[in-house]
């Protein structure tokens, strides 16, 4: 099963590194190849040097891909992570 | 062999001929090596250890941070896990140690330089900088798979020139010299931490060479020569013979001036000023009776907080400084609380990621907002001061109520020892180090508050000119004699003369014989220099008579530009002054 949704980052400091690390722990937990698509970037979502640079700051949209069996609870993870702004304040 | 000459900066005096040590400070070297295939396993196996011991050393890392600080700080060591959890680190290195055959070290660097050239791309500055997260953790991988030792300079048993990219204050720190005989670096200018560091362990010192560690092999016969700022390696026979000469006559011209170490720092028609000493690290305590200094203007506490974890306890600070109270006589010492921040960064004093640490958390600021290290140094220096004249400086003050927290915290710590019935000096004498502009423009505010102040050149000149001493490419306007320099400092001298009190200058300008004749004639009643120039600034102040200082000090103040102001005092010190100065 392949999913598709387009997310917007919408914490003060974007994704920076320990926002990064959030993305990855929860990328982690599924089973699913999980990809980010930015611009003209593809990057796997389990790499956070690879999330690193995206440098997508507050604002930015990103696109997740999830392809595998739990893609659908993969993506509906993430869009919970991004709008809870990766558990920090702002 | 042909002997190859090198340029640099000629940081500190002298010259020291020697063989070559490199010094890798992050403890590892890399290179390529290709390896056979009974080789495999093992590499692996090494990889996939260093990898554990990583781990573990961050996550007491964690837990240490989560003690000091709480969750918040110690998160950042959750996402260094994170980092190694990469598939870089995880699958792209193994699989290519089994494919390419090559070292994991090598491996690396290799996919690290790619990582740092996508990351150095970005437009965006914030992300662009914390690619340092990610160098950070493979810096410890790095060294874990060389074996987790860190070269150190304590360990050297034979006389060497060091041979380094750059040198951390945690690197001089430990340096002896009885092995180290002088050194040149990749970086570094005349103003950096290691050429203050050499020119008072009196070492030749030749910075800002560029690529100089590229250029040299380990035992290579190297000649420094921190006069003319030149690096020779491999010397012939007659310029190693020429340069023993040299060298010769240098120590000789040194002895000289310490034969001046009895007489007093008195002009020609009498007038007299105190010429003290900046003490950086306690070795250089040995050289102040040798080097005729009348006490120290400046004691810098740092060396205490470097090389370690923890913050040191008020008992080894108090044995510190209490050796330092005795050794310096009759004399007073004055003991600058703590300094870090800046460039001198201690990661578990200062947690907090600034872009602009210069203008960030710092010194006094530091200490303010953290009265558990800047108690325990009050309490010591106080009890201290029962065995000898010490007085405390505050450095980085920028406002007056800062003067103001700090007494109260002093005040506070005085009646806690008076409660415990330990020993201290009461009436300690304070004073405040005059290095930000506002505080130069308050500093008949200032006066009012301490006993005396202290101009600290270095940071006053960047901070007035905005320029960072160590930026090669903005150093030129790093100048002393610059107008609006010269305006601070006799703002700052004529507030203390008008409050009956005393001014000293503790910066490096205060070491540069060319402005004594300015100096003199602004005023200043103490100069404090580092140990090893203290000769011939003695040398320079005997020869100048103090009248015609006062005449070169009013005239340089209604100069425009520092090339005027430095002709103004090449034009009127005396013709055997000039020749020297000049």
């Amino acid at each position: 099963m392949k999913v598709t949704e387009k997310m917007a980052i919408i914490n003060k400091l974007g994704l920076h590194l320990r926002a990064a690390a959030e993305l990855v722990k929860v990328a982690n937990k599924f089973k699913s190849h999980i990809m980010i698509h930015h611009g003209i970037q593809n990057i796997n979502a389990k790499s956070l040097m690879g999330i690193m640079t995206l440098a997508a700051a507050k604002g930015t949209e990103i696109e997740f891909v999830a392809d595998g069996e739990d893609a659908k609870d993969a993506i509906a993870a993430l869009r919970q992570l991004l709008a809870n702004k990766f558990g920090e304040k702002e | 062999m042909t002997e190859k000459v090198f340029n640099g900066i000629a940081a500190a005096g002298g010259i020291a001929i020697g063989p070559a040590y490199l010094y890798h400070p992050q403890g590892f070297s890399v290179s390529r090596r290709n390896l056979r295939s009974e080789e495999l396993s093992g590499e692996l196996e090494r990889y996939q250890s260093s990898l554990k011991k990583t781990r573990a050393q961050i996550a007491e890392m964690e837990e240490k941070m989560q003690e000091k600080l709480g969750k918040e700080h110690a998160a950042i060591f959750q996402a260094h896990q994170v980092v190694l959890d990469d598939p870089l680190f995880m699958e792209e290195i193994p699989n290519s140690i089994q494919t390419r055959r090559l070292n994991a070290e090598f491996l690396l660097v290799e996919a690290l330089d790619k990582f740092k050239a996508v990351m150095e791309s970005l437009e965006d500055g914030y992300f662009r900088e914390r690619g340092g997260d990610i160098q950070d953790v493979s810096n410890r991988l790095l060294r874990n798979l060389a074996g987790g030792e860190k070269d150190d300079l304590k360990k050297l048993d034979r006389e060497v020139v060091l041979v380094a990219v750059d040198l951390a204050p945690s690197d001089t720190v430990s340096m002896s010299t009885d092995t180290v005989k002088g050194f040149c670096t990749d970086i570094g200018g005349r103003t950096s931490h290691v050429a203050i560091v050499a020119r008072s362990l009196g070492l030749p010192a030749v910075l800002g060479m560029k690529t100089i560690t590229a250029e040299i092999q380990e035992g290579d016969m190297v000649i420094v020569d921190g006069n003319k700022g030149l690096v020779v390696v491999n010397p012939l026979p007659q310029t190693l013979k020429q340069y023993e000469r040299l060298k010769e006559s240098y120590e000789a011209f040194q002895k000289s001036l310490e034969e001046l170490k009895a007489l007093p720092a008195t002009t020609p028609d009498g007038h007299r000023v105190t010429l003290a000493a900046n003490i950086e690290i306690p070795q250089e305590l040995d050289e102040l009776e040798r080097h005729g200094a009348e006490g120290i203007g400046l004691f810098r506490t740092e060396f205490l907080f470097m090389n370690r974890e923890e913050i040191p306890t008020e008992e080894e600070q108090y044995e510190a400084y209490k050796e330092l109270a005795t050794k310096t006589g009759v004399n007073p010492a004055i003991l600058r609380t703590l300094d870090l921040g800046g460039d001198k960064f201690l990661s578990h004093l200062n947690p907090y990621q600034e872009s602009n640490p210069f203008l960030g958390l710092r010194a006094i600021r530091l200490c303010l907002k953290r009265p558990d290290i800047f108690k325990p140094q009050l309490r010591a220096i106080l009890r201290a001061g029962a065995h000898g004249p010490i007085k405390i400086m505050f450095p980085m003050i920028s406002t007056l109520s800062e003067i103001r927290e700090s007494k109260i915290i002093l005040n506070m710590c005085v009646q806690d020892l008076k409660r415990e019935g330990l020993v201290f000096r009461s009436g300690i004498e304070i004073g405040a180090m005059i290095e930000i502009p506002s505080a130069a423009i308050i500093a008949d505010l200032l006066i009012q508050e301490v006993d005396f102040l202290s101009i600290g050149t270095n940071d006053l000149i960047q901070y007035t000119l905005a320029v960072d001493r160590v930026n090669e490419s903005v150093a030129y306007l790093y100048d002393p004699a610059n107008p609006a320099i010269l305006r601070l400092i006799k703002m700052t001298v004529d507030a203390c003369h008008k409050a009956g009190k005393w001014v000293g200058m503790c910066g490096e300008m205060a070491g540069d014989p060319v402005f004594i004749p300015l100096l003199l004639g602004m005023g200043l009643d103490e100069l404090s220099v580092s140990v090893s120039v203290i000769p011939e600034i003695k040398k320079v102040i005997r020869m100048m008579p103090y009248d015609i200082s006062v005449k070169i000090a009013q005239a340089a103040l209604q100069m425009k530009t520092s090339d005027e102001v430095l002709k103004l005092i090449r034009d009127n010190v005396p013709s055997e002054l000039k020749a020297i100065l000049f």
